[in-house]
């Protein structure tokens, strides 16, 4: 009896909050701060690449096998949600936007507001275009040569190390990771900034600590995604079959996460 | 000074508005933007035809009255002056002026460079004030404020409610008007107690008159012309988030 009317209320504030211009901002804000957070983990989790295919494989299986696999499907049931809940409250921003300003300037200037913040929904477009390509080609591994690959140094688990060497041998796949990649630090380098300041927390104090910190994030997260598809079509990161004989060596963690 | 310039003509509200030229001949390069636009309407009273129409009142920066994007930015690419306070100095010799009314869907031509901006008058009858008793006025020094309060609250309550900060706003967004009433009313001790209401009002009128969302490119405190800092805005959307959490618990 007394739970109904509450639920009502909530509802009826979710809405209110969703069809306000701050609200909606605030969805942008809290989704895109979860979706810099997944970032800076997937680019930490992709350097151990540099440690060699041991390492890689191992934190790529570790993934797999957490919470008795569960572990990753909650992880992307996450950020699949944050992703769609960040586009759908943008795209209803933009039109709204572009709706509340029906007339344009003849002689239009801007005075201050820069690129990457007035192309906002079109680096966004293009992350979900290299979205999709990313997740067939490294997820479900739509090429059968990526995808049968497996670890030499211990032939039950998928070679992930071998498969991002060889996924990117190609210079256009490589050329379509850095134009992504750069549209996607255009996008945080205003992001990133913009997430303090719609949350709050920008003050006249902190204000050039946060843009400078959003332009770092967004150069770190530039150089730590894009080294590896560089390195490799330019042959700085080789399939070496030591590092594989060498992890056959030892046997250590691998073999305790597979049980 | 002798001048070309693009206005924007518009005879009603409804009708199809265009750019035309005017040549501004003989201008005195000491006359102020207004006067400039007032010697180029004598001219065209004399051969019979219809002058621009445009805002202007007090001409010296206090009241908010004036208003026209010059060359694409509101109140001129000046920094911190009213259209009013813009000199024709400023110009140079031979120059092209582009002449354009504040632009927003919720700012509707009136006649040429004159907008319609009762909706910034509907957003303070909204929320934009404190209640008080009515009574003779209370004794100054009866609630003391902090320093740093009061600085805060008088630099939000410096804006003059022009609309500089919806019309450089890509999206057409009120967020530097709304946040500089709401955090000037805040702040103080006064209108402290009505702090959540208020600012829920603000932002539901705000939205209801169709302005846009911000999208934090700070074209706003670029160009107005009190300089008030988008600060006011992030503090905004903090009272708002506040706000509306309370609001969902007291229900
Ligand atoms: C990994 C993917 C993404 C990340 C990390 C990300 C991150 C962010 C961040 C941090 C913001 C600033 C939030 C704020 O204004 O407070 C933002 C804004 C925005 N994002 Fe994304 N984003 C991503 C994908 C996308 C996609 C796919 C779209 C396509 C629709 C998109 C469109 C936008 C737009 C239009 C804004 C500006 C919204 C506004 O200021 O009103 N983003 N994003
Ligand atoms: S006419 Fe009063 S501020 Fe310009």
């Amino acid at each position: 009896m007394i739970k109904k009317p509450q639920m009502n209320a909530l509802g009826k504030t979710l809405l209110l909050f969703w069809n306000s211009s701050i609200g909606k901002k605030l969805v942008v804000a809290i989704t895109g701060l979860m979706l810099v957070g997944f970032l800076l983990g997937h680019m930490t989790g992709n350097l151990l690449i540099f440690q060699g295919r041991e390492d890689l494989n191992d934190y790529a299986e570790f993934l797999h096998h957490m919470l008795h696999g569960w572990g990753i499907w909650i992880a992307r049931l996450g950020i699949l949600g944050a992703f769609f809940l960040h586009i759908v409250a943008t795209v209803s921003l933009v039109q709204q936007n572009r709706a509340s300003r029906d007339s344009r300037y003849a002689c239009d200037t801007t005075v201050q507001a820069p690129v990457s913040s007035r192309i906002m929904i079109w680096t966004g477009l293009t992350v979900i275009a290299f979205v999709v390509f990313h997740i067939f080609h490294f997820t479900v591994r739509l090429d059968p040569d990526l995808a049968a690959m497996k670890d030499p140094g211990n032939p039950e688990r998928h070679d992930v190390y071998g498969m991002v060497i060889a996924g990117f041998q190609n210079p256009l796949v490589v050329i379509f990771y850095i134009l992504a990649i750069s549209f996607l630090c255009s996008h945080l380098s205003h992001g990133i900034g913009s997430i303090f300041q719609t949350l709050g927390l920008r003050t006249e104090k902190t204000r050039v600590a946060i843009r400078n910190l959003s332009v770092a994030i967004s150069v770190l997260l530039w150089v730590g995604f894009l080294s590896i598809p560089i390195l490799v079509v330019t042959g700085g990161l080789k399939d070496k079959t030591d590092s594989a004989s060498h992890s056959s060596e030892r046997p250590g963690p691998s073999a305790l996460a597979e049980n | 000074m002798n001048l070309t310039l693009k206005v924007w003509r518009q005879s009603g509200p409804n009708a199809t508005g265009r750019i035309e030229t005017y040549e501004a001949k003989e201008i005195p390069s000491e006359a102020s933007f207004l006067e400039m636009l007032d010697i180029v309407n004598t001219g065209i009273i004399k051969e019979g035809g219809d002058p621009i129409h445009f805002d202007h009142d007090c001409r010296e920066g206090i009241c908010g009255s004036c208003s026209l994007a010059i060359n694409g930015v509101p109140h001129s690419k000046e920094s911190g002056i009213t259209t009013c306070q813009v000199h024709m100095r400023k110009f140079r010799e031979g120059e092209t002026i582009w002449i354009e009314p504040f632009r927003a869907r919720a700012f509707p031509v009136i006649k040429d460079l004159m907008v319609d901006r009762s909706a910034f008058d509907r957003i303070i009858a909204a929320g934009g004030y404190i209640d008080v008793r009515t009574g003779s006025a209370p004794e100054a020094n009866s609630i003391p404020i902090g320093k740093e309060d009061a600085d805060e609250a008088f630099d939000a309550a410096t804006c003059i409610g022009c609309g500089a900060c919806v019309a450089a706003c890509k999206n057409a967004s009120a967020m530097l008007f709304v946040g500089a009433k709401a955090a000037h009313l805040n702040i103080l001790p006064q209108g402290h107690p009505e702090k959540d209401k208020r600012v829920l009002a603000l932002v539901r009128q705000m939205d209801a008159e169709g302005f846009g969302n911000c999208t934090n490119h700070y074209e706003c405190e670029a160009v107005c012309p009190k300089e008030i800092s988008a600060d006011v805005i992030s503090k905004l959307n903090r009272d708002y988030a506040a706000a509306i959490v309370r609001e969902a618990v007291a229900e």
